[in-house]
């Protein structure tokens, strides 16, 4: 203690301050960002499936994303994505995308799962990112009431409290949920595909999103229980009916009633 | 009734057990004359005539499912844990009211039933008396005596749309309680005094724990006393004033042409009735309403996309929508005194409905200040043959329906895949243009078939049989009307435009000038009937062509 109070006033002393300060925030920094950062996941891609995917990606992706997957003026770069985004992008059809426009739409995927995983491979060997979830948090047994409260602050002012979809600005969509896969459910969370945030592991707990996924499913496998939702999209649906469907019937009947005068 | 006619008086003596009891009623209430009375009272018949029927049974059902819900319903705000049956809801916090709600759904039997019953009769219940108003303003009904009666209809419309707000937020859950937002929203730009009705409606700053309680006690009580008592006056009206019929061979203003209330009409109404509660059944029974356990307890942090009100409130929700912010610099908001003056609230939410609930009272009187028009008026006009009164009647509802598509542009956004601004652009530009257009094209419309009707009348109808002349020329044959049929065409009321008259003093004033001037654009463009010397005129013309057709059998 005594030499370091000797050497306090050392002209180096003010630079040597600077650099543990800059050392501590920079690792505490580092500390608090991989809570975020999914581990770069390199154990379940081997260097056969880099190299293919890495073709693939010649070939399909980097007419738009750059070879490289440095980005061009027509598509992002992808370096940092993670496995993650291209898992849920070419998994569910939206990658390659059908035409430019305010937002790429679902579609059947072009590529089959050995393909997909050849070319979530080759991204994530660029740079660290969001990882492909694992099956425990995909298994639908999370709380569905702590899911579906999480779910209606978070999710419903786009996707619906029915997760029945919505709209955004100028072309722009939050999709309906029913029949995405969990797996890519969690994806999009992580990885914040189109026009929608990421929801980090400091934001939504991983368990938290399982409890989502679980929630979302279960509403799902619940169905309806008073009858035909009408597509859940609340009382616009619920108007239209009564005034087609239900005065439509009712001034039929008038019709009969009065039909025997003239 | 001088001498004791208890032994002379020949008694009515029933024969039966039955028809004693009857006889003992009778002679005691007297139920037998109002039987006579009402029995004989004659109805027109017609399926348009059907919607204010359907609006009173709607509201019988309503009663009677809605008492079952009392049964079950716990109007209070009092945080508790559901425990019910619904797994995605479980131990999640929400009010004694949603968990109420939630338990009449899913754990009392019939529950949902009776739920869903109750909320599709209050959808039919406005949405008949929207199309019963339609009926009684296109067909001119409102007009003298009925005038008042239409004030009282109107009421009633209003009344319900407020029973209907009031029930629709009851269940607090998430869907309601932003629609509640809303309106404490608009209440808080009311300037000066909104923030004090607001504190003094929540019982605090919002949503506090009392509004569930007071809307309980409006939607059960004072509101549907209202109705009940509005419903009487309104149907006592009818009786007194008989009801109006459409134009026909030997219906004038002076009688009523129909059937007599009993037994055929009695027993139609009777059936009616069940078959409306038969229609609301079924869609209770097949089709979902309010599903409350999606959108989950009330918490004033979350919106879903989506959020709609109930079809009747969707007008002013549409206009809050379409309402810009700002337009380039210029701004809604004022700071005047340190009161903050939010006009882009304060006008979209209270001057459309304000505009539409004002014309829709005073239209009977401003029509008859036109018109000069006192008589008393028991036959109907043909829409067509009030082309101006049906062109502003049109251009209203456009109006309104506007505003009422404006409240689900996200869906008609994300349904058709267009941009949701751009829905919004077209919406307040339709806002403005669509009334006027839809005024013009009425107009012409209702023009060109009265056009048809005097043509019909004057040369019949069209056979499509093509006879070619003698001489070469073709013709088409006309086949005469019926005279039934030709009345219809022809026995109707063609006001000319008033010029402006001088008051007492010889003066012409200048709201007499004005009255001139509306005279003149409502009747200005008209198509007269066809007068009998036009008829007559016309049916030479025709015999002339059948001649020559004889001709022409006779030349082969």
């Amino acid at each position: 203690m005594k030499a370091l109070s000797q050497k306090r006033r050392h002209p180096l002393a003010a630079i040597a301050l600077l650099l543990m300060g800059l050392l501590v925030t920079g690792g505490l920094y580092a500390v608090a960002t991989t809570v975020n950062q999914a581990k770069a996941d390199t154990t379940s891609f081997n260097a056969s499936d880099v190299g293919e995917g890495g073709k693939l990606f010649a070939a399909n992706c980097a007419t738009c994303h750059g070879m490289g997957a440095s980005g061009s003026q027509a598509g992002p770069s992808l370096v940092g994505v993670g496995a993650a985004a291209v898992d849920f992008q070419v998994g569910t059809g939206r990658m390659p995308m059908q035409m430019n426009g305010p937002q790429a739409y679902k579609k059947p995927a072009q590529f089959n799962e050995t393909q997909t995983k050849q070319l979530a491979a080759y991204v994530a060997s660029l740079g660290p990112g969001p990882s492909i979830p694992e099956e425990g948090l995909l298994d639908e047994k999370g709380n569905a009431a702590a899911g579906g409260e999480l779910f209606r602050t978070n999710c419903a002012m786009c996707h619906n409290a029915a997760a029945a979809g919505g709209a955004l600005t100028r072309g722009k969509f939050a999709p309906a949920l029913a029949d995405v896969s969990g797996k890519h459910i969690y994806e999009a969370m992580v990885t914040g595909p189109q026009n929608m945030p990421v929801f980090n592991d400091a934001n939504v707990s991983p368990e938290g999103k399982r409890d989502i996924i679980t929630f979302l499913k279960q509403i799902e496998a619940n169905g309806s229980p008073g009858g035909a939702d009408l597509g859940a999209l609340g009382p616009t649906s619920e108007g239209l009916f009564v005034w087609i469907a239900g005065l439509g019937v009712i001034i039929a009947f008038t019709i009969w009633l009065t039909s025997r005068t003239s | 009734m001088s001498a004791p006619s208890t032994a002379e008086a020949p008694a009515f003596v029933a024969k039966t057990k039955g028809g004693s009891i009857t006889d003992f009623v009778d002679q005691r209430v007297g139920g037998s004359g109002i039987l006579r009375e009402f029995g004989r009272k004659v109805f027109p018949d017609h399926w348009s005539f059907m919607f204010g029927e359907v609006a009173l049974y709607s509201f019988v059902i309503l009663l009677m499912s809605g008492t079952f819900l009392t049964f079950f319903f716990d109007p209070s705000m009092v945080e508790t844990h559901y425990a019910g049956s619904y797994t995605p809801l479980k131990n999640v916090e929400m009010s004694a009211a949603f968990n109420s709600s939630l338990n009449i759904s899913f754990d009392v039997r019939g529950g949902l039933f009776m739920r869903q019953v109750h909320h599709w009769a209050a959808l039919l219940f406005v949405a008949s008396i929207g199309v019963h108003m339609l009926r009684v303003f296109f067909t001119g009904a409102f007009r003298k005596p009925r005038e008042m009666n239409w004030v009282v209809g109107g009421v009633l419309l209003i009344l319900a749309m407020a029973e209907g707000f009031t029930g629709y937020s009851l269940p607090d859950d998430l869907l309601s309680g932003n629609g509640l937002r809303i309106i404490d929203g608009v209440i808080k730009a009311i300037p000066v005094i909104g923030t004090y009705i607001s504190f003094f409606l929540f019982g605090g700053e919002f949503p506090g724990t009392a509004i569930i309680g007071r809307l309980y006690m409006l939607h059960i009580l004072l509101v549907p006393a209202l109705i009940l008592l509005m419903i009487v006056l309104h149907l006592f009206m009818v009786v007194v004033h008989k009801h109006t019929q459409y134009p026909g061979p030997g219906r004038n203003d002076g009688n009523v042409v129909g059937y007599p209330l009993g037994p055929v009409y009695a027993a139609k109404a009777g059936g009616f009735f069940f078959i409306v509660f038969g229609v609301i059944a079924l869609m209770a029974g097949f089709f979902t309403i309010n599903p409350i356990w999606n959108y989950g307890p009330y918490d004033p942090s979350p919106v879903s996309a989506g959020t709609q009100p109930d079809w009747y409130i969707g007008f002013v929700d549409g206009a809050l929508r379409l309402m810009p912010g700002v337009i380039g610099n210029f701004h809604f908001e004022y700071v005047i005194f340190g009161h903050v003056l939010t006009l882009n609230v304060l006008l979209p939410a209270l001057v459309p409905a304000g505009i539409i609930f004002t014309v829709l009272f005073t239209y009977p009187w401003i029509e008859r200040w036109i018109t000069k028009d006192n008589r008393e008026h028991h036959v109907l006009d043909r829409p067509r043959n009030a082309p101006t009164r049906t062109a502003i009647g049109v251009a209203g509802f456009t109006w309104y329906c506007v505003m009422w598509a404006a409240a689900s542009s996200d869906l008609i956004a994300t349904n058709f895949h267009v941009s949701l601004n751009d829905v919004t652009y077209w919406l307040r530009a339709l806002f403005f243009i669509g009334p006027v257009i839809a005024f013009f094209v009425t107009k012409r419309v209702a023009l060109a078939l009265q056009r048809k009707d005097r043509e019909i009348a004057l040369h019949g109808r069209e056979t499509g049989r093509i006879v070619r002349l003698p001489h070469g020329e073709f013709i088409e044959v006309h086949a005469p009307l019926s005279e039934y049929k030709r009345y219809k065409l022809v026995g109707f009321e063609s006001p000319a435009p008033l010029p402006a008259v001088p008051n007492e003093h010889g003066i012409v004033d200048r709201k007499e000038k004005r009255r001139a001037m509306l005279s003149r654009l409502f009747f200005e463009d008209r198509v007269a009937p066809a007068t009998p010397a036009e008829l007559e005129a016309a049916h030479g013309h025709h015999e002339a062509i059948e001649s020559a057709e004889a001709q022409k059998t006779l030349s082969h």
